[in-house]
Parts: structure tokens; C-alpha cells; sequence
């Protein structure tokens, strides 16, 4: 009996420090010479799945393209809503002006008698990269609007977010789960919302910039780089640039530090994945006027919560470190203590141990007092409204009205989690359980995001579109590792298969199946060597080798002994109910297609500003919003004043028009008190 | 009422000019056409040589005020008597200053095809068009309020000729009519008012009349009207239009309800134009209206496309918005002798729109040289460069202005453009004689004389195509005026050219014969050494000529 078991498979990340597919070649009995013509054909197996799974992220990108072209299709090339508006004549003064006037940009022309410092107070990535895409495609002669530009700008950079959610996925649990999540991504309505064409608003870069920051982030910590670290660091710069939610990055990467260190799993690695990203992130993200020393100086979000637990260094006037530092200065100190535990003897160490901390927690005990006794004594403790009400969901209802006012800032309803991710919502817990079989530094990473985004999502129905990406890592992760099981057990079932077409056909056909509901599977799938094949005879085991090459391992699969072998044969699904589940799973997916294809074609494509019905006689435009802005642009002076009743009409206008606009402003009461009066209301 | 004071003292002056020739008027007829915001007025003049001189032109005058406002002007003259018989040709027209005339009329000259002798009459049909010509009165109404204009001319034909019989009918756009100046034999039949007929009026008679009536047409004035006609070799010529507009009637006054106008458009906005109609040439494609803010959503296409804007235009209300449309480049582009021309219609295709400013820039291919544009009455021309898609040099674009332009102008006008022109064929030239030494070279590398016969042969046989394909071209530049200036530098190329060739074939022989005769090397040498000198600064000249025209 011979018997040979060659394996390409991904060894957990961050867990035994092997970072790369490691072939085992593990030659039992076996001539040398079948060895190396199996790896032969493993290489060529592996070049097939990658160059396969390429042509499956083009797709998916044309897909995550093309799917948001609905907007533009069934009404026409524009831009969207009232923000994306402010942006675009932001992206207009900044092709005309360049990017120095851009900073210096103070716009007379908006909430009139006070105008507004344009360049201090925008987010300028969404601007910058529009515009450097503009200057690009026009320095070769491409004539492309700015209109253009900005319009297209969401759904390219969605494609973008489909990739990097493959690699973040990838880097957590293979390609096969990548592959899913990238395709779910590319369609979850929850996204398309945000950046459907025209859709031109900071959400729709700054999504793909988070995952892209999650990527590299769990990328460094799998691989100790200090170049990716650095690459980290400037995609959170890009970050930074882009959205205001950046402090949902910076809270959970220091988050999941603190989960590593707290269950013992401190490495160098961590170290350099966070303590560059803090260093030079923060000095970056201090680099934009709208940021600026909010960088270092404001607790946003949920860094109270872990006021207690970490201790928070305390400056006098309610100067408050952010979270991201405390834990800078924790990581030093688990470092430090790391490095003497290496240093000294066993002995020494819990001598030292008592030492540091008794002394440490008398010094903390009178730190958390102090603390307690400032952060008391300021009536918001340091933070906005907008990141308190997501502490206390009732904060702004109570106190800030007008914040409570805007629908997004609402709680969402449970149909709109329906709406909006869909089936994913019941592939998610799914994808927990994946996570922990087993639990490593990058699976630990993506159930904290899930968590906390769910939360804050529960919270502001506008979040839903940061829980989208982890919910779509998550059910990505379930798919794959769902059809992963049943698959496996269908192959290691189905009696007698002994040529190896029969196989191929079945794998292609389930992978068709699989694409064809819009979750494609990792190109290859997974089997294991079972104690059934040390049976066969010679015959079969020519073909087997190759069978099982093809397959990889995954994570869990440890190296093939007795005992695991007899835990997977236990573990296989009877065939009935596994092609049963397939056949589910598919149906699930294909109306997960179909969901977000209607959601994107009739839910989230309308342009606020031509609305269209229909009746019996045919398709009606109302296009009247258009028809006043028009008018107002060619019929009156330039230095005319307009006041308007709503604050986002007057966002509006300000493309539209070269006048003096006097509209409510969010920040201040007493304005819309003056325009109220104005308007005889 | 400037303007006739002036006329008085025109009046006064008149008294004391002398008659100019002796021609007579012996019947004149006058139709005003006021339907529209554009006064057209045909006139058929029967003239008649009373004198013994042949006569070779005839005057027509217009006061100042009115002459400001004349777009276009056309005579065309009809042989033999009745109406419809012989056949009708325009006849050339020009501005004159003829001496001794009252100084506020401007004179216009039509040159007659033959002089008329002593006794003889003909035909002529004059059709003139102004614009700007109603003037709103009142000068404000209300959105409920009809507009009123007034129109002013002369009831009798100002001439500097005697009139002998004449009448004049004035065509209004509907019978409701304000006032009108009354003279002799004045009636109004429906929309209609007929004056005259009046006989024997001296020279310069002139006898202001008014009429002040309803009109509700459209006052579509284009301040500017930019086309881009865009050529593609591709098979398409786009056409976009930038349409700055205004309705110049009466200034709309108070407040403007969107509910009144909705519920009773005819009667809550008659003075108001909904909708403007253009006429698209045949097989048009992919016509869009657009402006700045995207789509306007209120227009229909049919077989002509129907442009409404977005809101319905009052009076002084401006817009602005852009029609694009695409049309197949076979029905306007030919090619007559290597170059290719481009036959299109200069003004806009919307029904009764006056445009105050038009601005056609035609872009050609890139590449494309030798631009000539020929069109029938007198535009400001210049060319700029425009950059598209991938362009690397850009695209040459032809720029025609011209201000006043009503739809009488929508002619067509020519642009030529010879792509393959002299430059591209002396280089050709260059690059044979670069292989002819080529061919030398490798002769004294390899001693092989027939291959080396082979190239000269293949070369000679190019080179004549070239110089026949030369020809038609140096043809075309000695008849176009606009090439005058670069003609005797790109004959000097030419000459220049054609003695390098013969000095190469020279060298050519020389070598092949010496190599045929196996003389040394150095021999060789010898005797090609002053044709060699001769060729390197032939060809000096020729690069820098080449240089030269390629600045031009």
C-alpha cells in the first residue's frame, strides 16, 4: 500500500507564523518520481485557479460597475441627492483653480451674510480623487466632464471595494471565501445605496478605503511587514482624507489589539501592524484641516467604554488622549514586558510581575479617580453630539434636535436590514461560528468588526452601510466553507467514482451552479485524504493524487492522522440532505441576485432631482426642481440673494447659480429662525 | 421718433439732389410680411431705362435706422414680362456710396447681368429681411397682457428713382390690429393692409406709416449661437449647438403664476413661447437637448424635433441649452480631386429664431491642411486648433462668425481640406532617395549589382507615381487665393526636389556602372565625390524648405 498525500493548503494566519500556501509534501511509501509529477500538476492546478479566480474578480468588478449603471440608464447621466451636489462644485472650483486656491477656497457665495471656509471644513479625498481622475483622462486627451467624472467615480471605486474585500477575505479564511464575499459585496443594496452613478458623495470612496485599511492591517499582522505597514498607514491617510468615519477605524484596529493582548496572543507582529499605523497615521491624519488636532485631542466613539479597563491618561482641561494612544502606550507596555519576560528567568519575572503590578494598580487606582472626576465634570465628556447618540441611541433626541431631525440618523427598522443586506443577515452568524474553526489574529479581527458595526448600525440607520462590508466578509466566509462541507461530502460519497471527468464535470457543474447564484466558490474544492482511499487498489491511486491536489486544505484540516481522519468521516453529511443544502444554498444566493438587482434597479437608482411616475398613459418626469434651479440660473444677477427653506436645497442651488444663497445651517439655530421669518412662516 | 426728424431733414435735402440716372420705376409692389418677429419685404420692381446710356446698376436705398437691422438682402432679376416665365437668377449686390445723396440712406447696388438700353425694362425681385425691426409697445405687460408691437416704414418706395405706379400690402399675423396710418386709398382686408395704389411719386418720397398691432409669435433671439459641426472619419458628422436665448418682446412684468399658466396657457401667457421646432436634416441620429444641469425632459422628437425648455420663456427671460445630433458623413462630405469637402448648412434649423451672433467652427480631422471655406455671402473667418479624443497635435478647427443671421441664411457653405497634400509627398520623395543610398550602401558591402538595379527600378516607379499624384495638387494650390503666399516657396520645394532626384539617380548609375565594371574603391569615390557634395546640400535646402512650409 502506498500512499501519498500532497497538500497545498493555507496554514491559519498569524497562528503558527508560516505565512504563504506551504505544499507538505508528505511521501509515505511512494516513489519519488509520481511525487514530482504530482507537484507538476499541482502547479498546474494552482496556476489554473489563480488565473481562474482573475478572470472571476474581473467579472465581479464589471459586475460591481455595472450593476450601479441602473441610475444612468433608466433616467440619465447626473448627479444625485444634495450633498453629492456641494461636491461636485467643489470638484468644479478645484479643476478650475487648482489645488492651492482649493485650500484657501473661503465661499462668499453659501449660507450667505457668513459664507463658508470651503477648504477647512470639506473631507478633500472624494474631491482629490475625482479630480486627479479628471486631470489624468484630460492630460490624454480624453475630453471627460467633471460631471462625468464625478458620476462614474462611485461605481468604479465599488469595484475597487469588491477586490479589496476579496483580498481582506482572502487573507482571513482562502480564496474560495474571497471570492464570495467580493461577489456579495459587489451587490449588497446597502452599498448600492451609496454609490449607485452619481451617487458622488464621500461614502462612496471611503468604503473602499476602510476595507482596503482592514486589509492591509490584517495583511501586516499575518505577515510582520513593516512595508505594508507603511501602506496601511497611507491608505489611512487616504482614509482620513475621505470620510469622517475614519474614527471607526482608528477605534476598532485598537480594539482588536487590546482583544489580541487580553487573550494572549501579543507577537511582534502586532506591534508592527499597529505601532506604525498609530504613529504615522496620526500624524497624517493630522495633515487635514478638517481633522487637524482632533487626531490626537477628542475621544470619539466608543472610547469610554474601555475608559475603565485601559485607564486614560488625563491632561488637565479635558485634554483627552485618544483611544488609539492609550492603547499605543499599552502595546509598548505588554512589548516591554514581552521583552523582559525573554530577558529573565522565570523566577525573576513573577518577582517583577508582583512588583510592576502592585505598584500599578495603586497608580491607576488614583489615574481612573482623577479621571472619573474630569470626565464627570465636562457636560459632554469631550465628544460630538453625532458619535454620543451613538453611545446612547436616545442622546440627540434628548439634546440635539436637530441632529435627531435628519432621517439618517435615525434607528434603523428590522426591514431595512432586510432591505439592505438581505439573506446575509442569516449568513452572518454562520460566518461567526466559521470564524472561530479555529479563531486566529485575522478571523478575531472580522468578528469584532461584525459586532461592532451591528451595534452601531442598530443605532444610526446611516451606519448599515459600514455593517454591509462586514456582513458580506462574514457570509462569505459561511458560503464557502458551506459548500466547502457539502461538496466534500458529495464527492467522498458518491459510490464509485473512479474516472476523473466524472469529477471534473461534477466540480463544474456545482461551480456553475455556484457563479451562476452570484457566490462563486473558490475555484477548487476542498477534500481530504479519507481513510477510504489507503483501500483502493492501484488503479484508482494513480488518479487520486491528482484529485486530491487539486483540493485544498483547509484551515482546520490538520496534518492527516488516524484520529482526524476518522473525526472528518464523522463529520461528512449523508449525500440526499448535502445536495439538498447545495441546492438551498444556491436558491439562497439566486435570490440574493435577484434581490439586490431589483433593489438596485428600482429601490436606489431614482436621482432626487427628476422624479418620474408611472400611470396608464405611460411615463411621467417631473422635473420641476430643475425647471426653478434653471430659471433662477439664467434670470437673475449675479449678486442677487436667494433664501431658501430647506438646508439641502440650498446645496442644491450652488450648483446651479452664481448667488448669494442664505439657507438654514445645521450648526446654527438662530438661522433658521431668520429665514423662517423671511419666508413668512 | 429720432429717426424722423432725421427723415425730415433727408426730405429737405432730397429736394435739392439731382435725379441720379434715368431710370424710372414703372411699377412697384410691395409685401410686408409681418407674421413673425422677422419683417421680410419682397418688393418687384419693373425698371425701365428712360435715357439713352445703357444702364449697369440699380440703387436701392434704405434709411440708416432701418438699414442697421437688415440681415439679408437678395435681388434677382426676370427677363421678359409676365410672372414665372424665364428664368430667375440673384444678381450680385453691394454697399455704395454714390456721391451727392442725402447722407441717412445707405445705398445698395445691383449689379444688372447685361446693361439695359434705352427703352428696355426687366424684372427685378427684392427680397429684403430685417430683424429687430417690431418694437414692443407697451414696453412691459403682465403675464395676462397680449404683446403689442409697433412697425414702422414708409408708405410710399424710397428710391432715388422716379416711381410710377406703385402699392404696397401689409400681411399681419391676424386681424386684430391696434391702429395703422391712414393715407389715400387705404383698406384693410382681414389680416391684410393695402395702401395704394399711388402714382408718379418724385425721387426719395417718403411717407412714414405706423402699425400697431397683436403679435404672439415667438421672439426667439439667439445672442449667440455656437455650432460645432465635427467631422469624424469614423462616419459621422456631430453637430452641437449652444443656444444662448432670449424672448426680446415685451418685458414681463409682476409676478409669474405657474397656476395661471398651467390652467390657462392661451390666455394666462400668450405672449409667452412654449416651444421652439427645428428641423433636423434627414437621417439625423442620437439628437439630445441638454443644458448645463442635464436632460430637459420636455422635448419631443418626431420627424422634427420639438425643443421646449424647461420653463416657458416670457418676455426678457433668458436660457440657455445645447441640441446635438449626429448625421451620416456621406450626405455631406465629397471629395473632388484628392481633397475632400464638406457641404453643410451654415445657419440654425429652428423656425424663426433671429440670431444676434453666430459662431460655426468646423473641426476636421487631425491631420487635415489646406482648409479653404467658400460660402455664399460674407462671414469673419479664422481657425483655431481643438483637442479631443486622443489627439496628439489636435484638430484643425475652420471658425466662421456672422451677426444678424436670420433663416434666410440657412445655406449651405463648402469647407475643403486637402489631406494628403505636397509636404506628405516630398517626404515620401525623401524616404525613396534615403533607400536609393541605402541600396549603394549595401552594394559596397555585398558587390551584389542586380539587387542593387532592383531597388532603383521599384524607386523609379514610385517616385513617378508621386510626382502624377503632385500634380492635381500644385494645380489646386496655383487656383486657390489662399495659398498664394507659400505657392512660390512650395514650387521652389518642388524644383528644388526634382534636381536632388536627378542627382541622386546620377550618383545612382555612376556607382552601379563602376561596380559593374569592377573599378576600385577609391575610384569610386572619386567620382562621385562632387555629386555627393551637390546632393548633401540639395538636401540641406530641401529639409530647410520643408521646415519652412511646415511653420506656415
Amino acid at each position: 500500500m502506498t500512499m501519498i498525500a500532497i497538500t497545498t493548503h493555507f496554514v491559519p494566519r498569524g497562528q503558527q507564523g508560516s505565512r504563504y500556501p506551504i505544499r507538505s509534501c508528505q511521501s509515505l511509501t511512494r516513489p519519488s518520481m509520481a511525487a514530482s509529477e504530482d507537484s507538476n500538476q499541482s502547479k498546474i492546478r494552482t496556476v489554473f485557479g489563480s488565473v481562474l479566480s482573475f478572470f472571476i474578480l474581473i467579472l465581479i468588478g464589471v459586475l460591481a460597475f455595472s450593476i450601479r449603471l441602473f441610475s444612468v440608464i433608466k433616467y440619465e447621466s447626473v448627479i444625485h441627492e444634495f450633498d453629492p451636489y456641494f461636491n461636485y462644485r467643489v470638484t468644479q472650483f478645484l479643476t478650475k483653480n487648482g489645488i492651492y486656491d482649493f485650500w484657501n477656497w473661503f465661499d462668499d457665495r453659501t449660507w450667505y451674510p457668513l459664507g463658508r471656509v470651503i477648504g477647512g471644513t470639506v473631507y478633500p479625498g472624494l474631491t482629490l480623487t475625482a479630480g486627479s481622475i479628471w486631470w489624468l483622462l484630460n492630460s490624454l486627451n480624453i475630453p471627460l466632464s467633471v460631471e462625468t467624472v464625478c458620476v462614474f467615480t462611485a461605481p468604479i471605486f465599488s469595484a475597487n471595494a469588491a477586490w479589496a474585500t476579496y483580498l481582506l477575505t482572502k487573507e482571513v479564511k482562502g480564496t474560495g471565501a474571497g471570492l464570495t464575499a467580493a461577489a456579495l459585496l459587489a451587490m449588497v443594496p446597502s452599498y448600492i445605496s451609496r454609490s449607485v452613478a452619481g451617487s458622488y458623495d464621500n461614502e462612496a470612496v471611503a468604503i473602499f478605503a476602510l476595507i482596503f485599511t482592514f486589509y492591509l492591517y490584517i495583511k501586516t499582522l499575518n505577515t510582520g511587514s513593516l512595508f505594508y505597514a507603511t501602506l496601511n498607514a497611507i491608505t489611512y491617510f487616504y482614509m482620513v482624507c475621505s470620510w469622517g468615519g475614519y474614527t471607526f477605524i482608528i477605534n476598532l484596529i485598537p480594539m482588536h489589539v487590546l482583544l489580541c493582548i487580553v487573550t494572549g496572543r501579543y507577537s511582534s507582529r502586532l506591534y508592527i501592524a499597529y505601532a506604525p499605523l498609530v504613529v504615522l497615521g496620526t500624524l497624517l491624519a493630522a495633515l487635514v484641516p478638517v481633522v487637524g488636532f482632533n487626531a490626537v485631542m477628542t475621544s470619539e466613539h466608543f472610547a469610554s467604554f474601555l475608559v475603565s479597563s485601559v485607564g486614560t491618561m488625563i491632561l488637565p482641561s479635558n485634554f483627552v488622549v485618544n483611544f488609539s494612544l492609550q492603547v499605543f502606550i499599552i502595546i509598548h507596555v505588554v512589548a516591554l514586558v514581552y521583552y523582559i519576560k525573554g530577558i529573565l528567568s522565570p523566577k525573576m519575572f513573577k518577582v517583577a510581575v508582583t512588583l510592576v503590578v502592585s505598584v500599578g494598580l495603586v497608580v491607576c487606582c488614583a489615574v481612573v479617580a482623577v479621571l472619573i472626576a474630569l470626565v464627570a465634570s465636562s457636560p459632554t465628556k469631550g465628544w460630538s453630539g453625532r458619535s454620543l447618540s451613538l453611545l446612547d441611541p436616545t442622546y440627540a433626541s434628548k439634546y440635539i434636535p436637530i441632529i435627531a431631525s435628519v432621517s439618517e440618523h435615525q434607528p434603523p427598522t428590522w426591514p431595512s436590514y432586510f432591505m439592505d443586506i438581505n439573506v446575509l443577515a442569516f449568513l452572518v452568524p454562520a460566518g461567526i461560528v466559521a470564524c472561530f474553526l479555529p479563531l486566529s489574529d485575522a478571523s478575531s479581527f472580522v468578528v469584532l468588526y461584525i459586532v461592532t458595526s451591528v451595534y452601531f448600525s442598530g443605532v444610526m440607520v446611516r451606519l448599515m452601510l459600514v455593517l454591509a462590508p462586514a456582513a458580506c466578509i462574514l457570509s462569505g466566509i459561511a458560503l464557502s466553507e458551506a459548500f466547502d462541507v457539502l461538496t466534500r461530502s458529495i464527492k467522498f460519497q458518491l459510490p464509485g467514482l473512479p474516472e476523473n471527468s466524472q469529477i471534473d464535470v461534477s466540480l463544474i457543474l456545482f461551480m456553475l451552479l455556484t457563479i451562476k447564484a452570484g457566490d462563486t466558490t473558490s475555484s477548487s474544492v476542498v477534500t481530504q485524504n479519507d481513510a477510504a482511499k489507503t483501500n483502493k487498489n492501484e488503479d484508482t491511486l494513480k488518479e487520486r493524487p491528482s484529485r486530491k491536489n487539486r483540493k485544498k486544505e483547509k484551515e482546520h484540516v490538520e496534518k492527516t492522522s488516524i484520529k482526524s481522519q476518522i473525526k472528518k468521516r464523522l463529520l461528512v453529511l449523508p449525500l440526499e440532505a448535502s445536495v439538498a443544502a447545495i441546492f438551498l444554498l444556491v436558491l439562497l444566493g439566486a435570490f440574493y441576485v435577484v434581490h439586490c438587482v431589483w433593489a438596485a434597479a428600482e429601490a436606489y437608482s431614482a436621482p432626487s432631482i427628476v422624479l418620474t411616475s408611472h400611470s396608464h398613459d405611460g411615463l411621467h418626469v417631473f422635473d420641476d426642481f430643475r425647471e426653478a434651479y434653471a430659471w433662477l440660473r439664467h434670470n437673475t444677477e449675479v449678486d442677487d440673494k436667494v433664501s431658501f427653506l430647506h438646508v439641502y436645497l440650498s446645496v442644491v442651488c450652488l450648483i446651479f447659480l452664481n448667488l448669494f444663497l442664505h439657507g438654514i445651517m445645521v450648526w446654527n439655530c438662530s438661522c433658521i429662525l431668520i429665514v423662517f421669518t423671511l419666508l413668512e412662516l | 421718433m429720432g429717426f424722423r426728424f432725421d427723415l425730415f431733414i433727408v426730405l429737405i435735402a432730397i429736394l435739392s439732389v439731382p435725379v441720379l440716372s434715368d431710370l424710372i420705376l414703372s411699377k412697384v409692389d410691395r409685401r410686408i410680411d409681418l407674421t413673425s418677429q422677422v419683417v421680410r419685404i419682397t418688393s418687384t420692381l419693373k425698371v425701365e431705362n428712360s435715357g439713352n446710356d445703357p444702364v449697369s446698376e440699380v440703387l436701392l436705398a434704405f434709411p440708416e435706422h432701418q438699414e442697421k437691422n437688415l440681415a439679408y438682402l437678395t435681388a434677382s432679376f426676370r427677363e421678359g414680362k409676365g410672372k414665372g416665365k424665364g428664368s430667375t437668377s440673384s444678381l450680385p449686390v453691394e454697399v455704395v456710396h454714390p456721391q451727392g445723396m442725402p447722407p441717412a440712406l445707405v445705398f445698395y447696388s445691383v449689379s444688372l447681368p447685361k446693361g439695359l438700353g434705352k427703352g428696355e425694362s426687366l424684372t427685378l425681385d427684392v427680397l429684403v429681411v430685417f430683424t429687430h425691426s417690431l418694437k414692443p409697445f407697451p414696453k412691459e405687460i403682465t403675464q395676462a397682457d397680449f404683446q403689442l408691437v409697433v412697425f414702422q416704414d414708409s408708405g410710399h418706395y424710397l428710391s432715388p428713382y422716379e416711381v410710377k405706379f406703385q402699392s404696397l400690402s401689409v400681411k399681419l399675423p391676424d386681424a386684430r390690429i391696434e391702429s395703422y396710418t391712414r393715407l389715400e386709398n387705404t383698406k384693410t382686408v382681414g389680416s391684410e393692409i393695402k395702401y395704394g395704389p399711388y402714382e408718379n411719386h418724385p425721387p426719395f418720397s417718403y411717407s412714414p406709416i405706423v402699425v400697431h398691432f397683436e403679435q404672439n409669435q415667438p421672439f426667439a433671439v439667439a445672442e449667440q449661437l455656437v455650432r460645432e459641426i465635427e467631422i469624424s472619419h469614423w462616419g459621422n458628422v456631430q453637430v452641437t449647438e449652444h443656444y444662448k436665448l432670449i424672448h426680446a418682446g415685451a418685458q414681463s412684468k409682476g409676478e409669474f403664476s405657474r397656476l395661471d399658466y398651467q390652467a390657462r396657457p392661451q390666455v394666462r401667457g400668450a405672449s409667452a413661447f412654449r416651444h421652439l421646432v427645428a428641423k433636423l436634416p434627414p437621417r439625423a441620429h442620437s439628437v439630445y437637448f441638454r443644458d448645463e444641469i442635464g436632460n430637459i425632459s420636455t422635448s419631443h422628437l418626431w420627424t422634427e424635433l420639438e425643443i421646449e425648455p424647461r420653463y416657458p420663456m416670457f418676455g426678457g427671460w433668458r436660457t440657455s441649452f445645447f441640441i446635438g445630433y449626429g448625421l451620416p458623413l456621406q450626405d455631406f462630405l465629397f471629395e473632388s480631386g484628392g481633397k475632400r469637402f464638406l457641404n453643410i448648412t451654415f445657419g440654425c434649423p429652428m423656425n424663426e429664431v433671429v440670431i444676434d451672433n453666430l459662431i460655426v467652427k468646423v473641426v476636421l480631422p487631425e491631420g487635415s491642411r489646406d482648409i479653404s471655406v467658400s460660402a455664399p455671402f460674407a462671414v469673419k473667418q479664422w481657425q483655431e486648433t481643438k483637442l479631443s479624443h486622443l489627439d496628439i497635435v489636435g484638430r484643425p478647427v475652420a471658425v466662421l462668425e456672422k451677426t444678424n443671421v436670420v433663416p434666410e441664411h440657412n445655406q449651405h457653405f463648402q469647407i475643403q481640406a486637402a489631406i494628403q497634400q505636397v509636404h506628405d509627398i516630398i517626404s515620401r520623395c525623401l524616404s525613396i532617395h534615403d533607400k536609393l543610398e541605402a541600396s549603394l550602401r549595401d552594394l559596397s558591402r555585398t558587390g551584389d549589382v542586380q539587387a542593387c538595379k532592383a531597388a532603383r527600378k521599384a524607386s523609379d516607379g514610385q517616385l513617378k507615381e508621386l510626382s502624377k499624384e503632385l500634380r492635381p495638387l500644385l494645380a489646386f494650390l496655383q487656383s486657390s487665393p489662399q495659398a498664394a503666399q507659400i505657392l512660390p516657396k512650395v514650387e521652389e520645394l518642388v524644383a528644388k526636389e526634382r534636381e536632388l532626384q536627378e542627382k541622386l539617380m546620377l550618383k545612382h548609375t555612376t556607382v552601379a556602372d563602376s561596380y559593374e565594371k569592377k573599378s576600385g574603391g577609391k575610384e569610386i569615390e572619386n567620382r562621385i565625390a562632387s555629386q555627393q557634395q551637390k546632393i548633401v546640400a540639395l538636401r540641406q535646402e530641401v529639409d530647410d524648405l520643408l521646415d519652412y512650409i511646415d511653420e506656415i
